[in-house]
């Protein structure tokens, strides 16, 4: 069991509309949103969306995948910096190579399917970025 | 506050063993570590373990080890910050004789990993990520510390014969150490040969799942004098922590470890010692690519130098700055909750001159480093000959 379908319902807005919470004070967007803000302790925040572009931070390509992912090993994972100087971990789609990839390169965020808890349990929907052309 | 030595140390041979329990391979320490120190009653115990609810389904542990060591009774804490379990156990037992709580606190950790399969290890380890918002993509713990890797080697250059000549460089201490996993001798290019595990850490970058535990006996400086005759006492002069961001995602810089950084500054500020005066350090080396960038944060090298510091001898026995004389846990293994313990004991074994093969000569000031997750806690300790 990987998450129980409160959680998994609970994180939607997150999950598939990439919803996060603007500072109404210094301005900075945090994803997930938090109650307190992390950089001048404000509390009060704007439910804003968050741009698909962004560039690779750092990756790795994950050849012993935990419990959920073994059908999709070996998994490309980066971070991506996005438009808005947010950071996401997110799966890399879509690569024929992984020799191909640098840190730098333009990426773009697209709704996938990231893993099923087994034959009958939930599936859990999500972003991975494919590469910009 | 007062002063706070060490009296006794203990340890059980790391390695797989199947044929003892948790409970087993913790009260063996323990009751090593009583012995050595010829006391036969605590105060107060406390315990380092990351996840025993995981590993063999047994939450309350504290309370049940207190028991089995015949104890019942005595006040026992169970703490934990994953990998950093241990350290967090002793800096818990320091607070308590440094404030006159307890006289003679066991300090001890232990983790039992073996009774569950690869993949469900796997799973427990990687709690200690941030498992709603990263874990959920499919990172592993060796994924973190690769991305870590890809950072230092993309900002200092870093290369994979420098991660290897720390694999290497463990090994052979390893060879030395009868409590440790691994007595083979490993190559640098052993080390490249080996399976990819998360690009570019390979199999032989990363440390092993290990059943061990270790202990401590701690009480006030002056007691322990007193109890200690011609024995050398060591004492804890400097205790850090801090933490930073679990969510890799969220951290600023992925080539530096502020957390450790942040604990080095106040262990060695509470020590009145700097990096220059370290003889001996064990550190957190979970991936070749950590003691890298501990050896660094803690200011032994400066950012980028830890990579060539350590493949040109540097951190070897008889080099400027002994790293992992024990095989760090690499060699010695990586029992999680108990590695800062065993630490501590490997670098109270340094001081004391008891050290065997692998003793750096003349040692009087060491330094212990512990990080949980993927630096998301980390806790230093210098500890000095009275």
């Amino acid at each position: 069991m990987m998450l129980s379908p409160a959680r998994s319902w609970r994180e939607f807005p997150q999950r598939y509309r990439l919803e996060a919470a603007r500072c109404t004070a210094c301005g900075k967007t945090h994803y997930p949103p938090r109650v307190i803000c992390s950089s001048c302790r404000e509390r009060k925040f704007d439910t804003v969306g968050m741009p698909r572009e962004g560039t690779v931070v750092t990756f790795t390509t994950v050849h012993v995948p935990p419990k959920g992912f073994t059908e999709q090993s070996p998994l490309e994972i980066a971070i991506v910096e996005l438009k808005n100087g947010v950071r996401v971990m997110v799966q890399i789609a879509d690569l024929a190579d992984s020799r191909e990839l640098r840190i730098g390169d333009p990426v773009r965020l697209e709704f996938r399917r990231i893993a099923e808890d087994g034959e009958a349990g939930l599936i859990f929907y999500g972003h991975k970025a494919v590469r910009a052309r | 506050m007062r002063e706070v030595a060490i009296i006794g140390v203990g340890m059980v041979e790391c390695g797989e063993l199947w044929e003892k329990s948790l409970r087993t391979i913790w009260a063996e320490a323990a009751v090593a570590a009583l012995e050595d120190a010829g006391v036969d009653a605590v105060d107060h115990i406390t315990v380092g373990c990351m996840s025993p609810g995981l590993f063999v389904g047994q939450e309350h542990l504290a309370s049940l080890l207190a028991d089995e060591l015949g104890m019942a009774g005595v006040a026992a804490t169970r703490v934990e910050s994953a990998c950093a379990s241990g350290g967090l156990a002793l800096r818990a037992g320091i607070a308590e004789v440094a404030s006159g709580l307890s006289d003679v606190v066991l300090v001890s950790g232990v983790e039992k990993m073996t009774d569950v399969d690869g993949a469900d290890a796997t799973y427990a380890l990687g709690s200690a990520a941030d498992q709603e918002w990263e874990g959920f993509h499919g990172i592993t713990f060796p994924g973190l510390y690769a991305m870590m890797a890809r950072s230092h080697m993309a900002h200092h250059g870093t290369t994979s014969r420098q991660l290897a000549a720390v694999a290497a460089k463990n090994h052979a201490n390893g060879l030395l150490n009868p409590h440790a996993q691994f007595h083979i001798k490993v190559s640098i290019d052993d080390v490249l040969a080996s399976t990819m595990v998360a690009d570019p850490l390979h199999l032989l970058d990363c440390s092993p799942i290990t059943d061990g535990a270790a202990a401590v006996v701690l009480m006030p400086l002056a007691k322990a004098k007193d109890l200690a005759g011609r024995r050398t006492v060591v004492k804890i002069t400097g205790s850090g922590m801090a933490t930073d961001t679990i969510a890799l995602a969220n951290r600023e810089d992925l080539a530096r470890l502020r957390g450790v950084e942040l604990a080095a500054e106040r262990a060695y500020k509470m020590a009145g010692k700097g990096p220059g005066d370290i003889h001996v350090a064990e550190v957190h080396d979970c991936f070749t690519i950590a003691e890298i960038m501990a050896t660094e944060a803690l200011g032994f090298f400066a950012p980028g130098d830890g990579g060539p510091a350590a493949e040109g001898g540097r951190t070897s026995l008889g080099g400027k700055m002994p790293v992992n004389t024990s095989g760090g846990l690499k060699a010695k293994g990586h029992p999680v909750g108990a590695t800062g313990v065993a630490q501590v004991v490997e670098i109270a074994t340094q001081l004391r001159g008891k050290a065997g093969q692998r003793q750096v000569n003349g040692a009087t000031v060491g330094l212990t480093q512990n990080m949980g997750g993927s630096g998301g806690s980390s806790i230093v300790h210098i500890l000095e000959v009275e």
